[in-house]
C-alpha cells in the first residue's frame, strides 16, 4: 500500500512547527518508524506532516546536577551509542539497545515514542520507571508533566491539540540504585506483550515498580515496596490491568517478577 | 566427479548478480507510458453484491467481456468444481477477493481511487472451521453444492483384528494452523500488447511459466503463440509463483483493453490478507501398536481447509487427497485405512507449499510416534526403528503402493541419536537447569516423493501432467554452451547445477554454460518448477541433450580428423582420436561449422549443433530423498518461550549435484519449519477475518530465531535416475515441525502436558499448563 497525498514542512524553529500545527489536519512526524507504517497502511491521512527533526532544540541535551534533559528528536541509537549522557549510568543505554531493530533505532526518538504512546513500546515503560518529566510546548506556552501523568490511555496522551513534546527530562539518582526491565517478545525486534520494571534506590530509601505492555497506560505501583516484599506479582498483574487473560496475566506477573530479581540480585 | 561437474561444491554463477543487488525482477521493469493497478477487495469474507459504485477508471467483473473464470478441475471421482470469478460475480467468498480493478499513472493515485469506489454487500454467514464447514456448515461457499465438501475420499481397510491385537491404542486430534508462504518478492504482474507479433507479453514473478501461459490462454480466449510468459529473476516462489492468479488475467485483459502497459506488484498486506495461504489441516487419528512398538495399524480421518476457490492448476484438492496416501511415511505397518475431506470455506484457497501436506502428515504421524513411545516408555528413536523400511527391503512398495527406490532409513535414525546425543540430554534432563527451564529431544523422520511423473500424475486429471522434459542445447560459434529449458530458477541455483551437468557430459567449463530459462518465448514446454523435480527432470534433459550434442561433434570431428566415429572422446571441453595427439575444442569445432562449413565434406551430418533432448525418469513415480531431524529444545514453563539448542539433519537426496546448494536447500528449509513450529499462523475470528494482515502480526522466524543447523548427509543413489540424484529441495521444511514438538513434548511430559496444535506458541504452552495445573 502507498501513503495518500500529503504536504509536507520541515520548520527550523518551534514557533514556526507549532504555528504550522494549526493548520486542518496536520500532524507531526518525529521518526517516522510507527507513523510510516500507518501513513502507508492508510491508518492516519494527514493533509500535511510536520517534520520537527530540522529544529536544533529538539535534537539537543543538555545536563544539571539533578537531571539530564533529552532533546524529543534524540533517536534510540544516539542514546544506545552513549552520545548523550545517560543519568541511569547504562539502564538507559541498555532499554535503547533492545528497541527492535538498529535499522529503527537509527531514526526512532524518544520523543516520537513517547508522544505516539504505544503501551508496548519500550520508553513509555522505562521513562514512567525513571519518573521522568516531559516537556511540552504549545500555543498557550510550555508545561510540564510527569511521564506518569502524561499517558492518558492506549495510544492517548495528555497532549492538546497543538501542542509538542519537546524535551524528557530524567532524574539522576544514587551510584547505588538499581534497575531491572524485563519484556517478553515473541523473537527478537519485535514489540513485546509484556513489560516489568523495578527500581530500588536504598540511598534514597526509593522504590518503583511498572508493569507495561499492556492496553492502556504503564501501571506505576504506588506500592511498589509491599509488590518488591509480598512477591505475588499474579496480584500486581491484575493491579496493573493485565489480568483479563490467564495468559496475559501470567506473563506480566512473570515480566515484573524477572524484573524485580534482576533489581534486587 | 571433477572439481566443477556434478558432486562438485560450485560457488553459484548467479550469485554474482544476485549478492550485489543486481537480479532483474518484475518490479524493476518500468515500461514507458506504464500505468499501475490496485484493486478494490472484499472487506467481507462472504456476502452478496447488491452493487459497486463505478467510475471511470474502474472496472468489474460485467467490463470483462469474454474473460472466462478460472477452473481447476480435479478428475478424482467426486470432485466439485468451483469456478473463481477474476472479479467477484455475485457473492465475494473471501476476505480479499477482487471485485474491481482501478488504474492511474501510480499505485498511490490507483489506491485513490480504490478508496473511493462503494461497495454494497450484503454479509452472510462466514464458514470459517474446516470441521464445522462439514458437520455443521454455517452457509454454503458454493450454493449450488448442497455442502460444502469439495472432494471426499477413502482408503478403506478392516482393522478390526489389529483393534482386539493392539497393546497400545493411542488416539489424539491434531491440527496444524493455517499459514502464509512468504517469499522475499511477492507476486507481480507487468503486462504489455505486443503489436508487432499480435502477442500479449506477461512478465510476472512465476516459477510455471508454461503453465502460467495455458492458463491465461484458456481464460482469455487467446491461442497459446499469442501470449508470452516472461518470468524474470524470481525472489523465492515455495509453490505460490506456480499459482495462476486472478491479478494475472485482470492485467492481461487490461493492457489488451487500454493498449497501454500495465502492472500490479503485490504487497505483503495482499499476499498474507488475500493470496498465499497454506497448511490448514485437522486430524482424528489412532494408532495401534503391539507391545514392542510396531505398528499394526492407522486409522485417520484428516480434513483439510481447501478455502473459498479451486485455484490453477493444483486444484483444491492436491493436499487432501496426498493426506491419505502419504500418511504412512516411511514406516511399515498391517493395516491403514484413512478418510479425507477437502473443504470448501470463506477463506483463500490452500495453495501448496515447499512439503505440500508432508509438513502437515508428518506433524500428525511423528506426534503419534512419540506418543506410542511414551506409552510404552521407549526412546523416540527407538520406535521408529522398529517399523522403519528396512535397506535390504529397496525397491519397497508401501501400504499405499508408494515406490520407495533406494536408501537406509533406519542409518538416518541411528546417525541423528548419535549427533544429537540422546543419553547426554536424558542425563542433563535428570540434573534440571539452573535457569529452570525444561529440556527435550524430538524426532522426526519422513521420506519425500519428488520428481513423479506422467504415471503419477494422469490420474489426477488437473490441468497439468509432467511428461518428458525437455533441454534445446545449442553450441554457438564460440564455443559457448547454450541450454534452454522451461523449467524456471526461483532461488534453486539452476544457472550452476545444470552447468555442471553439462560439464560431466561435454566438459564444458561451467562459465562458458549460459542457462536461458523463465521465457515461454525461448524455452521448450514443460510444467515448470514444482515438486522437487527440476534436477532431476531437468537435469536428466541437459545431460540428454548434451549428449546430443556429443555426438554431433564427433560426427563434425571424424570428417576433420578422418577418423572413425568410435576412436573419438570428448573430455575437457575438447574432442580428440583416443591414442593420439589429434584434438580440438569445442570452440574449434563449432567455428568449423557455423564459420567454415567449405572445410566440411559434403556428406556431413546437416543436423548441426543444436538439438532438443527429451528426458524421462526409467521409472516415474518419483524419487525418494528422506531425512530423520533431531531437535533439542528448552522451554520456559513460566512464559512458554522455545529456544532450539541444538537441531541436526541427517538427510539423504541420493547423488548430489552440488552438496552446497543442496546445504543451503536444507538450511532454508528447515527455517521455514521452524517458522512452522513455533511462529507461523494465520488467526481467522468468527466473521472470517484474517488477524494476521502484516508482518507485525504474522510472525515470520528470522536470523535470531534459525538455530545453527548441523548436516550430515547419506548418499545412496536413485538406481532411476541419470546420476542417481533425488528431489530434495523441499524436505527441510517438511520435519522441523514434527521434530520440534515432540522436542516440546518431551519436555513437559513429565508436568503431563502434550500438545497436540501447531505452532506451538508461547500462549499454546502456558495454557497447556495452566489448564493441568487446575
Amino acid at each position: 500500500m502507498k501513503a495518500g497525498a500529503f504536504d509536507y514542512a520541515r520548520p527550523k524553529d518551534l514557533a514556526e512547527a507549532v504555528h504550522l500545527l494549526s493548520t486542518e489536519n496536520a500532524r507531526i512526524l518525529a521518526g517516522g518508524q510507527s507513523l510510516g507504517p500507518m501513513l502507508n497502511l492508510r491508518a492516519v491521512q494527514p493533509a500535511l506532516l510536520v517534520d520537527l527533526r530540522a529544529i536544533e532544540e529538539l535534537k539537543s541535551f543538555n545536563e544539571d546536577s539533578e537531571s539530564v534533559t533529552l532533546g524529543a528528536c534524540i533517536t534510540h541509537a544516539q542514546i544506545e551509542d552513549g552520545r548523550v549522557p545517560d543519568p541511569t549510568h547504562g539502564f538507559m543505554r541498555e532499554i535503547a539497545a533492545n528497541i527492535a531493530y538498529r535499522a529503527v533505532r537509527n531514526r526512532g526518538t524518544v520523543g516520537g515514542s513517547l508522544a505516539h504512546a504505544d503501551p508496548a513500546a519500550d520508553w513509555p515503560s522505562a521513562l514512567t520507571l525513571l519518573g521522568a518529566t516531559v516537556v511540552i510546548a504549545g500555543p498557550g506556552g510550555r508545561r510540564e508533566l510527569l511521564v506518569e501523568k502524561f499517558f492518558t490511555g492506549l495510544f492517548d496522551t495528555a497532549l492538546r491539540a497543538g501542542e509538542i513534546l519537546v524535551a524528557i527530562r530524567v532524574p539522576k539518582r544514587s551510584a547505588a540504585a538499581r534497575y531491572g526491565f524485563w519484556k517478553f517478545c515473541r523473537k527478537a525486534g519485535e514489540f513485546p506483550q509484556a513489560i516489568g520494571g523495578a527500581l530500588t534506590d536504598p540511598e534514597r530509601n526509593e522504590a518503583r515498580a511498572v508493569i507495561g505492555a499492556t492496553q492502556g497506560a504503564p501501571h506505576l505501583f504506588d506500592d511498589a515496596e509491599n509488590v518488591f516484599k509480598h512477591k505475588d506479582f499474579l496480584a500486581a498483574a491484575d493491579a496493573a490491568g493485565a489480568g483479563d487473560d490467564p495468559y496475559n496475566r501470567q506473563l506480566h506477573a512473570v515480566a515484573l517478577k524477572r524484573a524485580a530479581e534482576k533489581a534486587f540480585s | 566427479m571433477t572439481d566443477k561437474g556434478v558432486g562438485a561444491r560450485l560457488p553459484r554463477k548467479e550469485d554474482r548478480r544476485f549478492l550485489t543487488g543486481q537480479g532483474e525482477y518484475v518490479a524493476n521493469l518500468r515500461l514507458p507510458g506504464m500505468l499501475e493497478v490496485a484493486f478494490v477487495r472484499s472487506p467481507m469474507a462472504h456476502g452478496r453484491i447488491r452493487g459497486i459504485g463505478k467510475f471511470p477508471g474502474v472496472f468489474t467483473a460485467g467490463d470483462l467481456q469474454g474473460v472466462k473464470p478460472i477452473r481447476a478441475i480435479s478428475g478424482l471421482k467426486g470432485f466439485k468444481a468451483s469456478e473463481q470469478p477474476v472479479l467477484a460475480i455475485g457473492k465475494v467468498r473471501q476476505v480479499g477477493e477482487l471485485v474491481a480493478m482501478c488504474v492511474a499513472p501510480t499505485r498511490a493515485e490507483a489506491e485513490d481511487i480504490a478508496d473511493r469506489v462503494e461497495l454494497d454487500l450484503e454479509e452472510l454467514p462466514a464458514v470459517v472451521d474446516m470441521v464445522e464447514a462439514r458437520t455443521n456448515p454455517p452457509a454454503l461457499v458454493h450454493d449450488e453444492w448442497g455442502d460444502n465438501v469439495f472432494l471426499e475420499s477413502l482408503v478403506d481397510d478392516d482393522l478390526s483384528a489389529v483393534r482386539g491385537d493392539a497393546a497400545v491404542k493411542v488416539r489424539r486430534s491434531i491440527r496444524t494452523a493455517r499459514q502464509h508462504m512468504s517469499p522475499m518478492e511477492g507476486r507481480g504482474v507487468v503486462c504489455e500488447w505486443n503489436r508487432r507479433l499480435d502477442q500479449l507479453v506477461m512478465h510476472s514473478a512465476a516459477q510455471m511459466p508454461h503453465i502460467n501461459r495455458a492458463g491465461l490462454a484458456e481464460c482469455l480466449g487467446l491461442d497459446q503463440g499469442a501470449i508470452r510468459v516472461i518470468a524474470p529473476d524470481v525472489g523465492g516462489g515455495f509453490g505460490y509463483k506456480g499459482i495462476l492468479l486472478p491479478e494475472e488475467v485482470c492485467l492481461a485483459w487490461l493492457c489488451m483493453k487500454l493498449g497501454r502497459p500495465v502492472r500490479w506488484i503485490e504487497d505483503r498486506r495482499e499476499q498474507l490478507s488475500a493470496n498465499a495461504n497454506c497448511r490448514e489441516h485437522h486430524y482424528d487419528i489412532t494408532v495401534f501398536a503391539d507391545a514392542k512398538g510396531r505398528l499394526l495399524g492407522i486409522d485417520c480421518e484428516a480434513t483439510v481447509d481447501s478455502g473459498a476457490y479451486s485455484s490453477y492448476p493444483f486444484s483444491a484438492c492436491l493436499e487432501g487427497a496426498q493426506v491419505s496416501s502419504i500418511l504412512p511415511g516411511p514406516y511399515k505397518m498391517d493395516r491403514y485405512r484413512c478418510r479425507t475431506w477437502s473443504v470448501a470455506t470463506n477463506k483463500a484457497p490452500i495453495l501448496p507449499y515447499r512439503g505440500v501436506a508432508r509438513t502437515g502428515v508428518c506433524f500428525a504421524l511423528e506426534l503419534m510416534l512419540d506418543a506410542v513411545a511414551r506409552e510404552l516408555k521407549m526412546e523416540p528413536h527407538e520406535v521408529r526403528l522398529a517399523n522403519l523400511v528396512q535397506p535390504g527391503e529397496m525397491p519397497y512398495t508401501n501400504i499405499t503402493r508408494k515406490h520407495f527406490d533406494s536408501g537406509d532409513y533406519p542409518q538416518a535414525v541411528r546417525r541423528a541419536a548419535k549427533m544429537i546425543d540422546v543419553a547426554a540430554v536424558r542425563a542433563r534432563q535428570k540434573k534440571g537447569e539452573p535457569d529452570g527451564r525444561r529440556i527435550g529431544v524430538g524426532f522426526a523422520i519422513f521420506c519425500e516423493q519428488a520428481a513423479h511423473g506422467t504415471s503419477v500424475y494422469h490420474g489426477w486429471g488437473i490441468p497439468m501432467v509432467p511428461g518428458h522434459e525437455q533441454c534445446a542445447a545449442r553450441l554457438s560459434p564460440d564455443g559457448v554452451l547454450e541450454l534452454r529449458i522451461g523449467a524456471h530458477s526461483h532461488g534453486q541455483g539452476m544457472e550452476t547445477t545444470m552447468a555442471q551437468v553439462a560439464h560431466t557430459v561435454l566438459g564444458v567449463d561451467p562459465e562458458n554454460v549460459r542457462l536461458v530459462h523463465g521465457d515461454t518465448g525461448l524455452t521448450p514446454y514443460s510444467t515448470g518448477t514444482w515438486g522437487s523435480r527440476s534436477m532431476v527432470m531437468s537435469g536428466g534433459a541437459v545431460a540428454a541433450a548434451c549428449e546430443v550434442i556429443a555426438g554431433r561433434v564427433k560426427a563434425i570431428a571424424a570428417k576433420l580428423f578422418e577418423a572413425s566415429i568410435q576412436d573419438l572422446v570428448i573430455a575437457e571441453g575438447h574432442v580428440g582420436v583416443a591414442g593420439t595427439d589429434k584434438r580440438l575444442s569445442l570452440a574449434e569445432i563449432a567455428h568449423v561449422w557455423y564459420r567454415k562449413p567449405q572445410l566440411l565434406p559434403a556428406d556431413v551430418d546437416p543436423a548441426g549443433l543444436e538439438a532438443i533432448a527429451g528426458y524421462k525418469a526409467e521409472v516415474d513415480t518419483g524419487t525418494f530423498s528422506y531425512a530423520c531431524h533431531a531437535a533439542t529444545v528448552a522451554v520456559d514453563t513460566e512464559t512458554g518461550r522455545v529456544d532450539i539448542i541444538d537441531y541436526v539433519v541427517v538427510e539423504d537426496g541420493g547423488t548430489l549435484v552440488n552438496p552446497m546448494i543442496v546445504d543451503g536447500q536444507v538450511f532454508g528449509g528447515t527455517a521455514q519449519g521452524v517458522g512452522t513450529a513455533l511462529y507461523e499462523e494465520m488467526p481467522f475470528d468468527a466473521q472470517g477475518q484474517p488477524l494476521a494482515t502484516t508482518l507485525a502480526d504474522y510472525l515470520l522466524p528470522s536470523a535470531t530465531e534459525v538455530p545453527s543447523i548441523r548436516i550430515d548427509h547419506i548418499e545412496t543413489p536413485s538406481p532411476y535416475t541419470r546420476f542417481g540424484q533425488k528431489g530434495i529441495g523441499e524436505g527441510g521444511a517438511i520435519a522441523p515441525p514434527a521434530a520440534i514438538a515432540n522436542a516440546v513434548n518431551d519436555a513437559l511430559a513429565p508436568l503431563g502436558v502434550e500438545i497436540t496444535e501447531s505452532p506451538l506458541t508461547p500462549r499454546r504452552i502456558v495454557e497447556a499448563l495452566l489448564k493441568r495445573r487446575r
